[in-house]
């Protein structure tokens, strides 16, 4: 029973990992950017909601809240600072990227401290539920619920409206999608947006495993990109995938072989990715 | 060898993307010195077929031979060292670097200077005396020492062609060389084209018609990724079958 | 007039800093600086000596991405794993340092070249995601394995001979700074002939195309992993450098860290100039160390300000910023010397 236990464990991880990276992929392969300051919106979510909930707002409300306002956030970043990159390498873009993540780091510390911040879980969803085999932790369980809600959400956007249809355009052909007179501009910022907001969302959710504070940008950037990498850049379905392969063999490794839990993700990712350089699914199928 | 082999031979080369099909048993001959155009509709295969002459795709069956000799499991590179050189459709230049150094650096390629760290001033000063000569050659040697950004489109096509012929070719792909070039530049590239050294067996992948029939001495005409015929300039601008699946939808 | 203007004008080339008649007077100013370090550092003589194991560190990165562009984000793995290899020698074999430092180069070289084989037919995030995960799982390993390496203790009871036998390593840090100097010295000149070689300037044309180098028939597979394994190799002497003046070496070592920091001080200085890792990192050094006094979050917040900055307006870096000084002061001293 430990087992299912552990695998609980393993795919709430992986849930948080998928809808702070999902926006990721998707800039990632929209845009072409390597955007190395993706965890610091994520970060900020989860100080902002912090802050909120100390003001007495409710755990709902100072998420949805959270998420919104690193939505603003990311807008306003991708038309001031995202957008000269486009044209420009891979270096100057996760460079700059680096740059922000430093300067945001840098501020929420001198205006929070460096210690752990924490994000008290809601009444509702504290302490345990009978699974009938064992007593396991509510919040980790409402985590794999919204985690599939969200996923079946996406994957309806994506494959099943215009906008998706747009944006799938888009990611497999930027210079058609210009051509054919789709607005890409808003495009990239209205999606840009809505990735940034879904960090801060997966930032605020996540504080239970990721604990929020300052280094945190860096310290799960790594994960975050490897999941994205492993998914294939811009392939939301396969973000998913990995996220979960990800979360499960990492919580999987540490309870089996302890010894090796630091490195067996990044064993998992080499395999993974010099099997498949483009990933799982790799979003566009190359001649 | 006694017999004499033909510069560049395809039999029956094959290549399929799953279920579409680029080239279906393609055969081809160049003859030394040979003027060959290869025409066809968009989506006949004419970038594929190049880039399995180059090796850039791996074919799934069939044999290329370069002066009679296998090179179909070769490498691309190993291909060029051959004496197989091609040109791009769209400029693949060294951007940032002066004319005269990519010249160089592909006469340093082809001498195997390339891998020189320590000890090679000798050898570079004579691979940038040889790209100068080229440049001269062209009548752009006023522009050796600028970079290749600098240059209007034009030029750089210019450029392309003569990095294939530092590179000695035997056999020569040109994809569409005058490509995007505005018509006031054109009759430089046609000069170019002209003087392209007899010896050398070109083939040239072309979509602008005028282009073709003012150079090839022959022209194959690829549909579907088949040769459909091969011809004469005259023989094929009467061709009824090729003007119904080519000629016919963009004649006037 | 009868010249075209646009032909007449200098080339890029020709306006940069050290190009030209007196351009040998350029090198002198760096080399100087630090050689006179040595004489007036007194108790900032090991400040000056990390610095230089910092810049041999950042001209490897330079290497490999600035002239190659291969993005890698995990050039500290060869710091690190040179660092213990040569700690490891100086316990286990022998104290003697430069058996200690071609040991630890190899070591590196080693990995440098394994890793290259496996890595370097991938490009863009792939490339960059495989560095950063080979980083990571050494980082991991090095910190599990406490028995090889002393885990988060680090490496400890490192003994080093006298250099050539005969200059102790002193408490001061005098004969440890000019070691680094020296090594420093020769890795530098060597790569300021590579990068001027055919076999660099092929690099070259990689980083802009590797489309035109495959079409002129270079092997390009072959040429990254080769520019991959002489950086490692570089940053394997850097670490070698470190563990040896340090007599120490930790898991900070391996840390991504020290490939970003470095990462930053190159971009400060300049990429592809060579000197411009030099000029970053000793900046970096000096003003992380004048800094000092407030908190390090300051800091972050400035170096992170200072990349995004640099990237979006002045891509040069700190030599960027000097050719166009110079270029400036080239042009007002002509302007007044034809009047």
């Amino acid at each position: 029973m430990a087992y299912l236990t552990v695998l609980l464990d393993g795919t709430a991880y992986g849930m948080i990992l998928f809808i702070i990276s999902v926006g990721l992929t998707v800039t990632m392969g929209l845009m072409r950017v390597v955007n190395l300051a993706h965890g610091a919106f994520a970060m900020i979510g989860g100080y902002l909601a912090a802050t909120m909930m100390r003001a007495g707002m409710p755990f709902a409300a100072a998420a949805v809240s959270a998420a919104l306002a690193v939505g603003v956030m990311g807008a306003l970043a991708e038309l001031t600072l995202y957008r000269p990159l486009y044209r420009r390498g891979e270096l100057a873009q996760a460079l700059m990227t680096f740059g922000l993540t430093f300067v945001t780091i840098a501020a929420l510390t001198s205006i929070f401290g460096s210690n752990v911040k924490p994000l008290p879980t809601p009444q509702l969803l504290s302490g345990l539920t009978n699974l009938g085999f064992t007593a396991y932790p509510t919040y980790r369980l409402f985590l794999i619920g919204i985690g599939g809600i969200m996923a079946l959400l996406l994957w309806r956007l994506i494959d099943g409206t215009l906008y998706g249809a747009r944006l799938r355009a888009a990611v497999d052909n930027p210079r058609m999608a210009r051509a054919v007179g789709m607005d890409v501009n808003l495009l990239f910022t209205g999606t840009f947006a809505a990735g940034c907001a879904l960090a801060g969302l997966g930032g605020v959710l996540g504080a239970d495993m990721l604990p929020i504070e300052p280094y945190y940008a860096l310290r799960y950037l790594v994960i975050f990109l490897v999941v994205v990498a492993v998914g294939g850049i811009g392939n939301f379905k396969g973000s998913f995938l990995a996220a979960l392969a990800i979360g499960i063999v990492s919580t999987v490794g540490t309870f089996l072989l302890p010894g090796a839990s630091a490195y067996i993700v990044y064993v998992l990712v080499l395999v993974l990715l010099l099997w498949r350089p483009h990933g799982l699914l790799p979003a566009r199928s190359a001649p | 060898m006694t017999t004499s082999h033909a510069a560049l031979s395809v039999r029956g080369l094959c290549k399929n993307f799953g279920a579409l099909t680029v080239a279906q048993s393609i055969d081809l001959d160049l003859q030394p010195g040979a003027r060959l155009g290869l025409i066809g509709p968009n989506g006949a295969g004419k970038t594929s077929f190049v880039n399995l002459l180059t090796g850039m795709l791996r074919a799934d069956a069939g044999t290329i031979l370069l002066n009679g000799e296998e090179i179909t499991g070769l490498k691309p590179e190993a291909r060029v060292h051959r004496g197989l050189v091609r040109t791009h459709q769209i400029n693949t230049l060294l951007l940032e670097t002066s004319l005269r150094e990519n010249l160089a650096i592909a006469v340093a390629e082809r001498e195997n200077f390339a891998w020189r760290l320590l000890r090679f001033t000798p050898q570079w000063r004579r691979c940038l005396a040889e790209g100068e000569a080229q440049l001269a050659a062209f009548g752009i040697a006023d522009l050796a020492q600028h970079r290749v950004a600098e240059l209007p489109y034009g030029q750089q096509r210019l450029l392309e062609i003569a990095i294939a012929l530092v590179l000695k070719p035997r056999v020569l792909l040109l994809d569409e060389p005058a490509a995007g070039v505005p018509a006031a530049e054109a009759h430089a590239i046609h000069a170019a084209l002209d003087k392209l050294p007899a010896e050398i067996s070109i083939l040239m992948i072309e979509h602008d018609m005028d282009v073709v029939f003012r150079f090839a001495r022959e022209i194959a005409v690829l549909v579907q990724g088949r040769v459909l015929t091969t011809g004469t300039p005259q023989a094929i601008a009467a061709d009824p079958q090729v003007r119904a699946v080519y000629l016919g939808r963009s004649a006037p | 007039m009868t010249v075209r203007p646009d032909m007449s004008a200098p080339t890029l080339a020709q306006l940069r800093l050290g190009a030209g008649r007196f351009g040998w007077a350029w090198h002198v100013l760096p080399w100087g600086v630090a050689l006179a370090t040595y004489f007036v550092a007194g108790a900032y003589l090991t400040l000056g000596t990390a610095a230089l194991e910092m810049i041999l560190f950042t001209l490897s990165i330079d290497l490999a991405l600035g002239y190659a562009g291969i993005v890698t984000f995990g050039q500290a793995a060869f710091f690190g794993v040179g660092a213990y290899a040569a700690g490891l020698l100086s316990i286990h074999v022998t104290p003697d340092p430069i058996l200690g430092l071609l040991f630890g180069t190899a070591i590196a070289a080693l990995l440098g070249l394994v890793t290259g084989v496996l890595i370097l037919h991938t490009e863009g995030v792939t490339l960059m995601m495989l560095t950063l995960a080979i980083a990571s799982m050494i980082g991991a390993f090095a910190a599990q394995a406490g028995d090889l390496t002393g885990g988060d203790n680090g490496l400890q009871g490192m003994q080093i001979s006298p250099l050539f036998g005969v200059f102790p390593f002193d408490l001061w840090g005098q004969t440890g700074y000019l070691y680094a100097l020296g090594v420093l010295f020769l890795w530098f000149v060597a790569a300021w002939r590579i990068v001027r070689s055919p076999f660099g300037r092929s690099l070259d044309g990689i980083r802009q195309s590797p489309r035109r180098m495959r079409a002129i028939g270079t092997p390009v597979w072959w040429r990254l992993i080769a520019v991959y394994t002489l950086a490692a190799a570089m940053a394997g002497t850097a670490g070698s450098l470190k563990a040896q003046t340090n007599q120490f070496v930790g898991l900070d070592s391996l840390d991504l860290l020290v490939s970003g920091t470095a990462l930053v001080m190159l971009i400060l200085g300049g990429t592809r100039r060579l000197y411009g890792a030099f000029v970053g990192a000793a900046f970096y050094v000096v003003v992380q160390d004048l800094a000092a006094e407030f908190d390090p979050f300051r800091w972050m917040f400035l170096i992170g300000g200072l990349l995004v900055v640099m990237v979006l307006f002045l891509e040069g870096g700190l030599m960027g910023v000097a050719d166009w000084l110079h270029h400036a002061a080239a042009r007002l001293w002509l302007g007044t010397a034809r009047k």
